[in-house]
Formats: structure tokens, C-alpha cells, sequence
């Protein structure tokens, strides 16, 4: 059998400890502004890594991930409400819903259940679609749980939305689920299943005459995807404490499709760097946008530099490679080609 | 419900129909090229129509100039977008030119709110525009009776061009066949810049049509029209003229008809119907009603 303690394993729980010794120190010193932003950070790795299963190593590109947020969102503030605002906005649900409360985590994971529900009979039809078609049909879907969220008064409250939560979300929340999602993110894409997506995404036919299930492998990247997107959105309502249907506008979608275009589709380190870089980024610039008075600047520097990209660097910061922290440390290795092989 | 209420509707759909028809045009003829879906198309129309408020606030130039020059400038401003951020992208994949519209679009709304300002403004049209007609019980605005002549001229013009031009035969190759196109000589980036051209041009006058029919205009009013003239031409069949004005005209009809006919709590629901109509005509009818059919390349 082979021993536990490998090099990787030692730094890998290395960068653990010191990410919840890093946690813990800004958990004490740093105000709430820079507080909410590492949590915005935790979140949008989250939606990102997510994010990447489909449009990243299946090569469905989906513009529909805030549609999932949103049943995540919507149900576990539903979930949670406190009773008191629960009276006042839920008058019209059943008496027994409206005394059920549930726990922040357990509400966390329902979110994330419904959505991948809701993901398999929606991924039974948009997935016959391929590309384009497929980039609209899944806008089509965000535009159509927007409209269930606008109109189905008694339980989202229309464009009033759902206020009073909780604020719950916090640091170890965030980053807890962000290295749940990197975590099964990569197992997924380092196993056998991972190796099919890839192979659907560079050619389906080719994987199709090898045997694998080209559209099972890609429902099960969709619904996966949806999970994790469900989740993000609760997080991200229970840090808000408040969520109306724009909440989830296809500004949302764009943002998490940015950061996974800067950080390399088809990386998940990159989709963390591409995370990290793109929840920071248009702070700075809201605020300098704020203190020269220029509205919209922000946006057209981020869009600017988006089309920069996919014309200079269209494969993103890190392509298709990976950040091994564990080889960082050690000699030039013996075989120079093992550490960045390509995944072909 | 009245014979007179189903045509009344009947000419509302057709009204809004005919910008949803103006605006697939362009974006079908630009995805029959270079398999581009140009999320920026609607905001091209925004422009146009705020272009065209300049005009319609003079009192002193005729309304014509506010229909032409829009049109005009939109043609000049699609081939900008076209040279300085899709030709960069020729032979690139489908998805990399697909982000770099979505990022277009959003560098062309939030130009807008720089140059101008985010709010709302209003968009009124001379008095005698709007006044009604009476034909039969069935009530006509000079608007909705300019708009039907204007899209039916445009629509002659555009099917003749493409016909019987030079130009227009380029496109024709183009679209049937990029590469073989190249082969033979054809300038393709040419071909692609008319596209952009005439594509935009019309989006300019569906501008104009929009804003005068909705009287408001903001920076993101063209993204959802965009996209539902997508949908538009998808319905048609992507790819071919004749499908866009069909598939535009049948969207807005249905449109209209959705919220007319059914009880008033579903009227909140017309975007999603129109995307889930999208759905069954993608499951059902791939290629729309005109379509060629593609079949996937290995």
C-alpha cells in the first residue's frame, strides 16, 4: 500500500493550515469591507471552479450559472428566514413551512440539492444542444427563472424579493465550500470521468466512437456544476441578507464567465487565480470610479480588457496547465516534461 | 373578445415583429458568415435610437434625418466593431468570438452611461407621428404605418442587393462556405465588412422604430431585443434572409399575442415564454423554417 504521507499530501495539508492560520488572523484584524470582500473571494472560487466543469473541461459553454444561484439562493432563504420575517413575508405559505427553520449549512446543501434537481430535466433538454445554441438556450433559462422569480409573489415576493437574513456567510463558511469545490472539482477532473470530459470536449466524436457516454459525461459535468452554482448562491443571499431578482442578472453570469476566461478554462488553479483577480479588480476600480465621478468606467475597463485577452491571450493566464505547490520546492525534476504536460 | 381586438393585436405583433425582423437580419446574415452569435447587435440599435433622439428633439430638421442618419452611422460604427474586434478573432473558436461580443456589448452600454448618464430619457415623437387612424375599428399610428413601409423598402432593397450585386454574391459564397469561398478569390473580409455594414445599418433604423414605439431609451435597452432577434432568427432559421423576417414577424406576433390573449398575471412571463418557444424550436425544428441543416464536424 502506499504511504499517506507523500510529499504532495505534506503540502497540500501544509496549505491547509496555513490558509485557516490566514483566515483566522484576517477573521481578527480586518474591518468588515475587507472582511466581506475575502468572503466575495471564498464565493466566487465557489461559482468558478464550478463553473469550469461544464464550460471549462466539457466545452458546453453555459451562460446559465446565475439561474442555478438563484435556486440556491431563493431556497435557502427560504430555508432560514427567522420566524419574524418570516411572518411578515411568507403569510401566504403553508402553516407548517412557515415554523420549519433549518440551519444555515443543511439550507446551504438544500439549495445546492434543488438546483442540481432542476439541472437534470433542464440538462436533458439544452444539452441536445451543442455551442452557440446551447450558450443561448442556457441565457434563455436564466431569463426564465428571473421571470419565476418576478412573478411567483408568494413565495420569492416578486421584485420585492426576500430581506431579513441572516447574515451567516462568513470567512469559514466561504472558503470551507471553495475548498470542497476545488477539492471535488479536481478529483473529478484528475479520475477517469474527467479524462472523458476532456475527451468530449476536444472531439465528441472521436470519444463517442471510444466508448465513452458523450451525454452522460456531460449531464453529470452540468449537474455537478449546478450543485456548486446552487450553493454559491446561497452563500452569496446570506451575505447580501437580502436577494431581489436582479441579484442574479446575466451581469452575475458575465462576471464568473470573465473570471474563468482570465484564469484559463480548463484549469482549476486557474479558475481560483482567474477568482481571485476578478472579485479584487473591479472593487479598486468601483472605487476610483467613485472618486473621479466617472460612471461606467469600471465596466469598460473590464471589457476592454476582456476582449484584449481573448485576442492576445485567448487561453487565459494559465491555459490548460495547473499550479503544482508541491514541486515548487523541490530540484529541477528529472524528467523536465512531467510536471506541465499538456492534457491531451 | 372581439374580431376587432384579434386584428388590433394582430397589428401590434406585426409592429414589433417587423424591428425583431429588421434586427435578425444583421444578426443572421453575420452568423451565416462566421458562425458568430453578435451579442452586440442590440446595443447597436441603443445607439441608433440615441442617435436618432437627437433629431426627433429639433423641432427643425425633417424626421427623415431621424431615421437616416442613425442608420448611416450605425453602418460606419459596425464596421469599426467588426475590423477592431472580431477580425482579430478570424479562425479562433466559436466561443472565444462569442465572449469577445459579450464583452463588446458591455463596452458599448457602459460607453453610453459615461458619455451620457445611466438614467432613462425620454424619446417623444412629433405630434402628428403618433396620431391615430381609424381603418375599420382597428387603429393605425402613422408610426406603426411608417414602420411596415419602411421595413418592407429596406427589405426589397437588401433582397436585391444581395441577389444581384457583386458583393451580395460574395456573401451568398461566404455564407455557404467560408473556405471554399477563400479558395476562389473571394475578398472574404469584404464579404464579412458588408455583413457588418448593412447588418448594423438596419440596426440603426430599428433603433429609431424602438424608441418611438417604447417613447424611453436607456444604455441597456438593446441586450434582451438582441438576444430575442436572435431567437428570431434561429425560429426563421439562422442563416438565411428570407427566415429572419419570418421568424422576427411570427416572434412578435406571438409575443403580442401572449400577452393579449392570455389572462394579465402572465404578462409578467413574456420574456421566459419567448425563450421557452426558443426551446421547443430547437428540440422540434433545429433549423429553423429555412435552414439549411448543419451537421456536427468531427
Amino acid at each position: 500500500m502506499k504511504s499517506i504521507i507523500t510529499r504532495k499530501n505534506v503540502v497540500l495539508l501544509g496549505g491547509l493550515v496555513l490558509l485557516v492560520i490566514l483566515l483566522g488572523v484576517a477573521d481578527a484584524t480586518l474591518n468588515n469591507y475587507y472582511l466581506r470582500i475575502l468572503q466575495l473571494i471564498g464565493i466566487y472560487i465557489v461559482l468558478t471552479a464550478s463553473l469550469n466543469l461544464t464550460n471549462g473541461f466539457t466545452g458546453d459553454f453555459s451562460l446559465g450559472h446565475a439561474a442555478f444561484m438563484a435556486i440556491g439562493g431563493y431556497t435557502s432563504a427560504l430555508l432560514t428566514m427567522p420566524l419574524a420575517a418570516r411572518a411578515l413575508q411568507l403569510a401566504e405559505l403553508p402553516v407548517w413551512f412557515q415554523e420549519f427553520v433549518s440551519p444555515f449549512p443543511l439550507a446551504t446543501v438544500f439549495g445546492g440539492i434543488l438546483a442540481a434537481i432542476i439541472a437534470l430535466p433542464v440538462g436533458l433538454v439544452v444539452l441536445r444542444l451543442r455551442g452557440h445554441y446551447l450558450a443561448v438556450a442556457t441565457l434563455g433559462l436564466l431569463i426564465i427563472v428571473k421571470s419565476i422569480a418576478s412573478n411567483w409573489e408568494p413565495v420569492t415576493r416578486g421584485a420585492r424579493g426576500l430581506s431579513g437574513l441572516n447574515a451567516e456567510t462568513n470567512l469559514w463558511w466561504a472558503f470551507g465550500w471553495a475548498v470542497i469545490t476545488i477539492f471535488v472539482v479536481w478529483r473529478m477532473v484528475h479520475s477517469p470521468f474527467g479524462r472523458s470530459m476532456i475527451a468530449v470536449r476536444d472531439d465528441s466524436v472521436a470519444a463517442a466512437s471510444r466508448g465513452v457516454h458523450v451525454f452522460r459525461i456531460r449531464l453529470v459535468a452540468f449537474i455537478m456544476s449546478a450543485f456548486f452554482g446552487g450553493v454559491g448562491g446561497a452563500l452569496l443571499a446570506h451575505q447580501l441578507t437580502a436577494i431581489t431578482p436582479p441579484t442574479f442578472s446575466f451581469d452575475l453570469t458575465f462576471l464568473i464567465v470573465i473570471m474563468l476566461v482570465i484564469g484559463g478554462s480548463g484549469s482549476v488553479t486557474g479558475s481560483v487565480i482567474g477568482a481571485i483577480i476578478m472579485t479584487i479588480l473591479p472593487v479598486i476600480l468601483r472605487d476610483l470610479e467613485r472618486r473621479f465621478d466617472l460612471p461606467g468606467v469600471s465596466q469598460i475597463i473590464i471589457a476592454a480588457a476582456l476582449i484584449a485577452f481573448m485576442i492576445f491571450r485567448r487561453q487565459g493566464l494559465m491555459g490548460h496547465r495547473e499550479l503544482h505547490p508541491s514541486t515548487w520546492f523541490m530540484k529541477k525534476p528529472a524528467t523536465p516534461a512531467s510536471v506541465d504536460a499538456p492534457q491531451q | 373578445m372581439t374580431m376587432n381586438y384579434i386584428l388590433q393585436q394582430l397589428v401590434n405583433g406585426l409592429a414589433l415583429g417587423s424591428i425583431y425582423a429588421l434586427l435578425a437580419i444583421g444578426l443572421t446574415m453575420v452568423y451565416g458568415i462566421l458562425r458568430l452569435i453578435n451579442f452586440a447587435h442590440g446595443d447597436l440599435m441603443m445607439l441608433g435610437a440615441y442617435v436618432s433622439s437627437i433629431f426627433i428633439s429639433a423641432t427643425v430638421v425633417p424626421i427623415l434625418f431621424a431615421v437616416m442618419i442613425p442608420t448611416l452611422l450605425m453602418a460606419v460604427m459596425g464596421l469599426i466593431v467588426e475590423r477592431t474586434a472580431y477580425k482579430p478573432l478570424r479562425g479562433a473558436p466559436e466561443v472565444a468570438m462569442l465572449i469577445t461580443s459579450l464583452g463588446v456589448s458591455r463596452l458599448i452600454q457602459n460607453s453610453t452611461v459615461l458619455a451620457l448618464s445611466p438614467q432613462p430619457r425620454a424619446f417623444s415623437l412629433p405630434g402628428d407621428l403618433t396620431k391615430t387612424m381609424n381603418v375599420g375599428g382597428i387603429r393605425f399610428t402613422q408610426l406603426d404605418v411608417l414602420t411596415f413601409a419602411l421595413v418592407i423598402v429596406l427589405m426589397v432593397l437588401l433582397t436585391l442587393y444581395i441577389n444581384r450585386s457583386k458583393t451580395g454574391m460574395a456573401m451568398r459564397a461566404s455564407s455557404e462556405n467560408l473556405q471554399a469561398a477563400r479558395l476562389i478569390g473571394i475578398n472574404v473580409n469584404w464579404a464579412i465588412g458588408a455583413a457588418f455594414v448593412l447588418g448594423s445599418a438596419l440596426a440603426g433604423t430599428a433603433g429609431f422604430l424602438w424608441a418611438s414605439r417604447y417613447g424611453i431609451i436607456d444604455p441597456f435597452m438593446g441586450f434582451l431585443p438582441g438576444v430575442k432577434a436572435f431567437v428570431a432568427a434561429v425560429i426563421g432559421g439562422i442563416g438565411s434572409i428570407r427566415g429572419a423576417v419570418v421568424g422576427g414577424v411570427l416572434l412578435g406576433v406571438a409575443e403580442i399575442g401572449f400577452v393579449g390573449f392570455l389572462p394579465p398575471e402572465f404578462s409578467g412571463y413574456r420574456d421566459a415564454f419567448v425563450f421557452t418557444l426558443l426551446l421547443i424550436v430547437l428540440l422540434v425544428r433545429p433549423n429553423g423554417l429555412f435552414g439549411a441543416s448543419e451537421v456536427e464536424r468531427a
